[in-house]
């Protein structure tokens, strides 16, 4: 009696047991739809898995990815995320916007913990990877799929970049065309107007023009368009037989602004005028270059002060000193944190892309003159696009948005 | 003697130009390669640069001192302030100019001594003499002589209340209007500015890729 008892008791366990394990199976769905590819848009050493995410899944679902480089194994752990995690919606630069990508999960394998540490992806060379789906001891995995990393020759997800940079720059250069064949009118840059009136200033109480430049480098445009607005403002200098000092805070920057000094000079016609110790380095550090170009301003008592490039904190520093010795002080930059101090301290202050425009403008050349009416063609198509798109976006249609999203 | 000043940097703005702009669109090892090199001779170019900005440097002080200029102690400074730090940089605590750059605190590093005690002390001197100088700015610019300075006067103080605990004891809505200053109207104008910004970048960068600017080579007139 006491022995069926217990063989009763142990069926009932064992029975349990397999219901359980059985049970527990059926809530684990075959992983269907799963690809693997080369990552698009990398430079190399990655692929992806995309699968479409299964209707249900039991909480605390685990996937796994297990990568080899043989079919055969030995099978790595190459990533582990829980089964709610991992959308492709996370990441629209490579997946886009689509209602799908809400229901799809996807995974990046760059790397794997091998037997000998971190194994990196090589380009080239096939791997073999499954997918698993973990719950507790209960686990389904996928067909072994093979993929291998490239390195890609276009990043796709910079499509509307250069889609936009591309349409912008044909219609500057178009207008450039245009301004070849009629005038084109150009608004009054207040700034720029004010330029003769300093030199003008400087040469009638026979003091120097002190041009600052900003603390970029000569990689930075906005040190470009500085030394294009120096090459303009020495020409002048040169005409007026006005000393003209100038003040830079990197080594290249002071070359380069020698060299387009020496050239205004050359072409005004004045080289013996030109004097390549007024163009030098004042100091290497923020500081140490406000101080030394406040020391300029309160020693040598220049006419004028011209600051164009982009500044930091300085900024107001050498405005505010230059203010107190009556200068007349024309400031560029398209710092938009600096702007406030210079309106404040300065007679005229050219606002961002004023900074840029600033060469063009002085040469009155018509081609150059044309890029400017482009820029401001690009900024109304750009008010547009913004003005549409915040309505848009407002009616839940987030078209535009998604199409001006930087990746 | 035109191909050199004037036809070759044009040459070499337009090749590495679209080179600089092409890097940007392709992930591909060897473009990052090429970028990296390119950074590379931009450092080297820097290295030697360098050069030509301290013997600037020391020229200019070296004419103040010479014609005995206003202010020309300052100058003396400098090459007192530079033949110190030369001195513990060759001495480089024993090993010489060849060795790596010692490392150390202050206390055991001449250099570094110098760097915290007076590099650091004066840069931060110069930068809070700049709170004076905002307090003297501000003064000037809230002067409510127009209408639109008036509008500034009475936003510069609702923010400034807003940032400082009492502006919330005044009233809850004080941290809530300067908030939605700086993130409503602040922000429009900011993005507006940067907009603007861009396009002229843009367009200068086309200017001198395609050769139309040309007035850093001087002078730009044909």
């Amino acid at each position: 009696m006491v022995n069926r008892a217990l063989l009763w008791f142990a069926a009932c366990i064992f029975a349990a047991a397999g219901e359980s394990e059985g049970a527990a199976e059926a809530t684990l769905p075959l992983l269907k739809g799963v690809e693997v590819f080369d990552t698009p848009s990398d430079a190399g050493g990655s692929i992806t898995l995309t699968w479409p995410r299964p209707d249900s899944l039991p909480a605390g679902s685990t996937y796994q990815v297990h990568i080899a480089d043989m079919r055969e194994g030995p099978y790595q752990l190459a990533a582990t995320f829980a089964s709610d995690g991992n959308l492709q919606s996370e990441e629209p630069k490579t997946f886009g916007y689509g209602a799908a990508t809400k229901d799809a999960h996807f995974v990046h394998i760059s790397e794997y913990t091998g037997e000998e540490g971190v194994v990196a992806l090589e380009n080239g060379k096939p791997y073999y990877v499954r997918l698993e789906l973990h719950n507790g001891p209960v686990s389904t995995r996928t067909a072994v799929l093979m993929a291998s990393a490239e390195g890609n020759y276009f990043n796709w997800s910079k499509l509307n970049n250069i889609i936009l940079g591309i349409l912008l720059s044909m219609l500057i250069l178009g207008y450039i065309g245009l301004a070849r064949r009629r005038a084109l009118y150009i608004r009054r840059i207040g700034g720029l107007e004010a330029l003769d009136e300093a030199l003008g200033r400087a040469t009638e109480m026979g003091k120097p023009v002190l041009f600052i430049h900003g603390l970029r480098d000569m990689s930075q445009i906005s040190t470009i368009a500085a030394v294009n607005i120096l090459g303009r403002v020495a020409r002048r200098t040169a005409e007026y037989d006005t000393a003209l000092r100038v003040v830079a805070p990197d080594p290249v920057v002071m070359s380069v602004s020698q060299e387009t000094v020496q050239a205004s000079y050359f072409e005004a016609g004045r080289p013996d005028a030109f004097n390549p110790d007024h163009v030098f380095v004042a100091g290497t550090e923020q500081f140490s270059y406000a101080a030394a170009t406040e020391g300029i301003m309160v020693r040598e008592r220049p006419a004028a002060h011209i600051m164009m490039g982009y500044f930091y904190a300085e900024s107001l520093l050498l405005a505010e000193t230059g203010s107190t010795t009556g200068a007349i002080q024309i400031a560029g930059t398209d710092a938009f944190t600096q702007l406030p101090f210079f309106v404040t301290t300065c007679d005229y202050t050219l606002l961002g892309e004023e900074l840029y425009a600033a060469s063009a403008y002085l040469s009155r050349e018509p081609k150059l003159l044309g890029s400017l009416k482009g820029q401001d063609a690009g900024k109304a198509i750009l008010i547009a696009a913004i003005v549409l798109g915040a309505a848009l976006a407002t009616l839940d249609i987030p078209i535009l948005t998604h199409l001006f999203t930087p990746h | 003697m035109i191909f050199l000043s004037r036809v070759l940097p044009v040459i070499v703005a337009l090749c590495f130009g679209l080179l600089g702009i092409g890097i940007y669109y392709v992930p591909h090892a060897a473009a990052q390669n090429l970028e990296r090199e390119l950074a590379l001779w931009l450092r080297i170019v820097f290295a030697f640069s360098y050069l030509l900005g301290l013997y600037s440097l020391l020229n200019l002080h070296w004419q103040r001192i010479r014609q005995r200029g206003e202010g020309w102690g300052y100058s003396a400074i400098v090459y007192v302030g530079f033949g110190l730090m030369m001195l513990f940089v060759i001495y480089n605590d024993g090993q010489g100019p060849f060795a790596p750059q010692a490392e150390g605190t202050a206390a055991e590093n001449g250099y570094q001594w110098l760097f915290e005690y007076v590099q650091v002390a004066c840069s931060s001197t110069m930068f809070s003499i700049l709170a004076f100088f905002i307090a003297s700015a501000a003064y000037r610019t809230f002067r409510a002589r127009t209408p639109e300075a008036a509008l500034l006067l009475v936003a510069a103080i609702v923010v400034m209340l807003g940032r400082v605990p009492i502006g919330a004891y005044i009233s809850d809505y004080v941290p809530a209007a300067a908030d939605w200053l700086l993130n409503v109207p602040n922000l429009a104008a900011k993005r507006g500015i940067l907009l603007g910004v861009s396009l002229g970048a843009i367009a200068t960068s086309l200017r001198i890729i395609f050769g139309i600017e040309r007035s850093y080579l001087g002078g730009g007139e044909e």
